[in-house]
């Protein structure tokens, strides 16, 4: 049986028939078609499925659709400026070359926002510590961390939406 | 994962009668065990009833010498709670030590003490801190509340609807992580009340325990060695890929050691 479910999703109302089992993450991507959310490890543990969801950074491959009914959210395609001017964060990432393969960047991305949201001016200690829910497998963290220190002095922590 | 019928909770008086008559219908809560459960098909709920719209259910109040935790709750909130952090900061911590950020933004303090997972971190804090457990039917002391693996003493259609922590005059949470899930492999809960040391330990076992031996020496005097030659013994406790027995009876000495130290 499907039900219908109704989110926001980078500003824009969107619904969609979904089985009630349907993950987030798959209607994000698969009725949405927003295939910048990534899958990853599909066990809550990579966070290359993060999205912002009502101001908070969640793993949408660990939710059911539902859980998102009436949610305002935000994917990697929401966050730069409608003209293309990337956010400070991605804007950070590209800089500081935070990324080697980039399946894991548009949650790292996401992640590393919700982190200066919540700590403005982290540490390095702070922000490895902080970026526990989210793995590279290119072990590239050296220059996300620099890229997140970076993305601090420049707004990488606001969200326009 | 296989099929089920979701539903929004309108009341928990709703969501309890249902629960009550539908024998394998689940409470959704944060979801962050039971959907992973019942993605690897470990978990087949008929239906699940979602309490994520009960505001009634969320929230902290400080009232006198009690920190009370609505049951939906999320950790990241209860991690930031500037009351918290002043009134009890070895839970605050403990929140903000739970899994990881993604995590903490959806899991629930009601949802993770009503799974009762063997390595949990709340159930160290409600039993050591002797926290009582609300209900939508009555209170239940933390002594009385876990019973084994997964077992709580949480009967059909009975939903928690907080948690209220007395405050001590001290205490401190340790936990040796799991690397990869952050689970505790041991995590080791020490609270002093004033009147009594309680030490609740999480991950080691089937089921979060007491470890009375070391209660009895901190009484006497509350520092680090004199739990420092007190062993658990290791027969009972979990052995896996991650740690065997004999090395989780030595990381509750260890992580005890490191409580109380940080209690101090």
């Amino acid at each position: 049986m499907t039900v219908k479910v109704s989110m926001s999703v980078n500003g824009k109302p969107v619904s969609g028939e979904v089985e009630e089992r349907t993950l987030l993450v798959s209607f994000i991507r698969e009725t949405l078609r927003l295939t910048g959310t990534h899958v990853g490890c599909d066990t809550a543990q990579c966070g290359a499925c993060t999205v912002v969801m009502d101001g908070r950074a969640v793993k949408s491959c660990n939710m059911l659709a539902m859980q998102a009914e009436g949610a305002e959210l935000v994917t990697i395609e929401g966050i730069a400026e409608p003209d293309g001017t990337l956010h400070p964060m991605q804007e950070a990432f590209r800089q500081h070359h935070g990324l080697q393969c980039g399946f894991c960047t548009p949650g790292m991305v996401i992640s590393a926002i919700d982190l200066l949201k919540n700590t403005p001016n982290p540490t390095e200690r702070e922000i490895r510590e902080q970026l526990d829910g989210n793995l590279c497998r290119c072990t590239g963290y050296h220059n996300i961390v620099k890229a997140i220190a970076a993305a601090a002095q420049t707004g990488g922590g606001v969200l326009r939406r | 994962m296989y099929s089920f019928k979701y539903q929004l909770a309108k009341s928990v008086a709703d969501a309890s009668a249902f629960v009550a008559k539908n024998s394998d219908a689940k409470l959704l809560a944060g979801g962050q065990s039971l959907i992973a459960t019942m993605k690897l098909r470990l978990s087949q709920p008929s239906d699940l009833v979602d309490l994520g719209a009960l505001a009634e259910l969320r929230g902290i109040k400080v009232a006198g010498n009690t920190v009370t935790i609505g049951a939906m709750t999320r950790h990241a909130e209860v991690a930031a709670s500037a009351e918290v952090k002043k009134a009890i900061p070895a839970l605050a911590s403990l929140a903000w030590s739970i899994g990881d950020r993604q995590v903490r933004n959806m899991g629930t303090i009601g949802g993770s003490v009503a799974h009762n997972d063997p390595a949990a971190d709340y159930p160290s804090a409600v039993l050591a801190l002797d926290a009582t457990v609300t209900t939508n039917k009555r209170k239940i002391a933390a002594d009385q509340f876990f019973k084994g693996m997964y077992e709580t003493a949480l009967e059909p259609g009975e939903i928690i609807t907080s948690v209220s922590f007395p405050c001590p005059k001290r205490a401190a949470y340790m936990k040796f992580k799991n690397p990869a899930s952050r689970y505790a492999i041991v995590g080791v809960f020490v609270a002093d009340t004033g009147k009594a040391v309680r030490v609740a330990v999480t991950g080691a076992a089937p089921c979060v325990f007491r470890v009375a031996e070391m209660e009895k020496a901190l009484s006497a005097k509350f520092a680090p060695e004199s739990v420092a030659s007190i062993a658990v013994p290791e027969k009972g406790l979990n052995s896996d890929l991650h740690a065997k027995a004999d090395y989780r009876a030595h990381l509750i000495t260890v992580m005890a050691k490191r409580a109380v130290a940080a209690a101090l």
